[in-house]
């Protein structure tokens, strides 16, 4: 059963503390690579992982510590669970004020940046990936892991921030439409290769007839949403990028509030009007409408593929109200069939600074162990991610995984295996967005824009140019996204160009003693010379 | 003398307690302009309600982008309102503790079944009603079950099953979370079992009921009170249990 997404965080607070708090703590030393590797000692190290809710995935992380622990028995890896990524980002900012980080974590650059702001809390991953001993497929390290050309590049391209790279890849998903074919072909359509924007909003708008008793005509309930997005942030985001139209640069420098932007919201608000279209957080999972039949185009990750189709091998909702159909994976709707485009998404695994640089290198090893074949192959398998090595993408187990597409429904159910190829065949065509301290604040009001627009038109709300403009107001307002910012965690606000209160007081404190200072010596020089 | 001032204070609490609920009626008469419970019922999805109710209990406070918001399980003398997010500032968070009377405007909405009030602004007024809890357990697995959805209810003799890999409990739905993640365990009544939650932000590791349910043993008979919560189906959260 899956858990509505809210997270009792204070992440503002949060930022604020991280913010101000290294004001006060010693700098650590940049890491540098040690000259050797004590395998006498004992490392304690502690790994923050992030799963989908998935007991499989947690039982893989186990069993990947326990292997790396019988070749070297020196580390010792304490593992922490999490379910969302959100929850790790707001414990890291936490910890990193108190000086606790974890030693490895799961995480997504855009958080790397905001992690950035303290002083080398998270390592530059550069000097060891290419250390010839404990590199990537280094001489020294004691099981097979993947050199740097092994990892895909385009992936390996996503986790550099600045001149350097702050992670690593560990699992890659995008976004896929499941669709409910038999419900296309019922409406007279033919399904075609590429989706087009058009496409489903006319299918959708087909799929809105009522009959004489008030059901929907396509599949005679009394519910139907024929379009629901998971990710309304990745809607945005993905239509802007098929549209070439602004969003932010490596600047940090927003572009989103423009026009193409006001006629994607319009095109929302004309079919949530008639209820053609709705989202996750207003309506529920696009899986659970999607298996009763109740939706035809359903967003979600590929890394959701085992909750989509009549046979998923998880689901919510009830065996009585399971409808049978065709599930087609495809990839999200594009403008361009010529030219698709698909987000890049999934976890990556960065490393914070430790006084003891051999800790940090026993986490690097950790870390490199996550790459390799077994532990990619297992994981990747459990969802519709893939592995992020050439090496495991060869290697003959993996293929022969996907050449078992549907000879169950379990861990070859074909919807999920659909759903991996659907990233493998189009690994060329991702893209990500880039990557500054207050990325995840413009991704989230890229999404939270389509959710007003949204809520508004079922609400009977006009949805016109005067809304829209005050709505732009109040998501650079609400997200601070009317400040000027830098790339690489280093931000550069026109707020925070401005000296810190603090650092105000400590210089008129400074200034008063300088003063009293002076008077003093003046008053002992005029003093000594009237004696 | 002194037998007399004793008699009247004792008096005067009485009939406090009488007028200000704790179990009791309460004054639920609604000001102007707010719907009855029966008017909230009948409202059509994703409109404008506006409804007078009673804090019964709270998932914690968040703050999201300098906002801070929390869930409120509250109910009136006829029905419940799940208020989902509603946005509140921690010092009137702490105010909303059980019983008080608040006054909400927002919208009507549904997400997998449960019907809630979301994007809600509220003022507290004077009043105070603590309900009690309701016994469903004849109601399981019948339609009519739904009516009771929110309210705080209770259900009497159920039977712990195995939950999956022959626990009373897991920690997720799937066994996948650890200590502080929701607990889920299935209890069984009349030859039909059902799944029941402690959700975490209502009930954390610290709670009595979640050590509770950490201890439960396949087999216990258990009673159990909580929120009739709705995810594609009854999904209560308990908030209280005894193992009988």
């Amino acid at each position: 059963m899956k858990k509505r997404g809210i997270l009792i965080v204070t992440l503002v607070s949060a930022i604020s503390i991280l913010l101000t708090g290294c004001h006060g703590r010693k700098g650590m030393e940049a890491f540098s690579m040690p000259e050797q590797f004590d395998e006498s000692k004992t490392y304690n190290i502690t790994f923050w992982a992030k799963n989908d809710t998935n007991k499989t995935q947690t039982e893989i992380y186990k069993k990947a510590i326990s292997d790396f622990n019988a070749i070297y028995p020196n580390i010792h890896v304490d593992l922490r669970l999490y379910t969302d990524y959100g929850k790790i980002y707001n414990d890291v900012i936490t910890n990193i004020s108190t000086g606790t980080t974890p030693n490895v974590c799961i995480t997504y650059p855009d958080h790397i940046a905001t992690y950035m702001t303290g002083d080398k809390t998270v390592v530059e991953l550069d000097e060891m990936m290419r250390d010839p001993r404990y590199g990537l497929g280094g001489s020294e390290v004691k099981f097979d892991a993947p050199t740097e050309e092994e990892i895909i590049p385009e992936f390996l391209a996503e986790c550099k921030i600045g001149d350097g790279h702050y992670a690593v890849p560990y699992m890659r998903s995008t976004e896929a439409c499941y669709v409910n074919k038999t419900l296309v072909e019922k409406l007279g359509y033919t399904l075609p290769d590429i989706l087009t924007w058009d496409f489903v909003w006319e299918v959708s708008e087909k799929a809105m007839e009522t009959d004489a008793d008030g059901n929907y005509a396509v599949n005679g309930q009394k519910v139907m949403i024929p379009f629901i997005y998971k990710s309304t942030d990745n809607m945005m985001i993905q239509s802007l990028y098929q549209l070439n139209a602004p969003y932010s640069d490596d600047n940090g420098n927003i572009g989103i509030f423009n026009d193409s932007t006001r006629d994607i919201l319009f095109t929302v608000a004309e079919h949530a009007k008639t209820g053609a279209f709705s989202t996750f957080k207003i309506s529920s999972y696009p899986g659970n409408f999607l298996n009763a039949g109740q939706c035809i185009f359903a967003v979600d990750s590929t890394a959701g593929a085992t909750w989509m189709g009549t046979d998923a091998p998880l689901s919510d909702i009830h065996e009585s109200k399971k409808a049978h159909f065709e599930t087609a994976v495809l990839p999200v709707p594009q403008y361009d069939t010529a030219n698709i485009s698909m987000i890049s998404q999934g976890p990556s695994i960065c490393i914070f600074n430790k006084d003891d640089n051999e800790e940090v290198l026993a986490s690097w090893l950790f870390v490199q162990y996550m790459l390799s074949d077994d532990v990619q192959m297992a994981y990747s398998e459990t969802e519709g991610y893939v592995p992020v090595t050439i090496k495991a993408r060869n290697n003959p187990a993996y293929l022969d995984y996907l050449s078992r597409e549907g000879e169950d429904n379990s861990l070859h159910y074909d919807v999920k295996i659909k759903a991996a190829k659907l990233l493998l065949d189009n690994s060329k065509n991702t893209f990500v967005t880039p990557v500054f301290n207050g990325s995840t604040s413009l991704r989230d009001a890229s999404g939270q824009m389509i959710e007003e627009v949204t809520k508004a038109t079922r609400r009977r709300i006009e949805v016109d140019d005067a809304f829209i403009d005050k709505m732009y107001d109040n998501m650079k307002s609400l997200y601070r996204l009317d400040v000027t910012r830098s790339a690489a965690g280093n931000a550069t606000s026109t707020e925070q160009s401005e000296l810190p209160t603090e650092s105000k007081s400590l210089l008129i404190i400074l200034a008063v003693v300088w003063i009293f200072i002076a008077g003093y010596v003046l008053y002992t020089y005029s003093r000594n010379k009237s004696c | 003398m002194k037998k007399g001032i004793i008699a009247v204070l004792a008096a005067t609490m009485v009939a406090t307690l009488a007028l200000t609920g704790c179990g009791g009626a309460g004054d639920d008469k609604k000001s102007e302009g707010v719907m009855t419970y029966e008017e909230y019922a009948q409202a059509a999805l994703d409109s404008e309600v506006v409804v007078e109710t009673y804090v019964q209990d709270k998932q914690g406070w968040w703050e999201n982008e300098g906002v801070g918001m929390a869930t409120f399980y509250t109910q009136d003398k006829e029905g419940a309102y799940f208020l989902y997010n509603m946005p509140c500032s921690k010092e009137d968070y702490d105010k909303l503790t059980q019983g008080t009377k608040i006054k909400v405007t927002g919208y009507k909405s549904e997400w997998s079944g449960e019907v809630e009030i979301v994007d809600a602004v509220f003022e507290i007024e004077n009043g105070n009603y603590v309900a009690a809890a309701k016994d469903v357990t004849s109601l399981l697995g019948q339609d009519s079950i739904v009516d009771e959805q929110n309210k705080y209810v209770s259900f009497k003799g159920l039977t712990i099953e195995d939950s999956g890999d022959g626990q009373a409990f897991l920690y997720n739905w799937d066994g996948s979370g650890e200590k502080g993640s929701d607990l889920y365990f299935n209890a069984s009544k009349d030859g039909k079992t059902y799944t029941f939650t402690v959700e975490s932000y209502l009930r954390g590791q610290d709670t009595d009921v979640y050590q509770a349910v950490e201890a439960l043993k396949i087999g216990d008979t258990v009673d159990m009170e909580g929120f009739l919560y709705w995810y594609e189906g009854i999904n209560p959260h308990i908030t209280k249990i005894t193992v009988k």
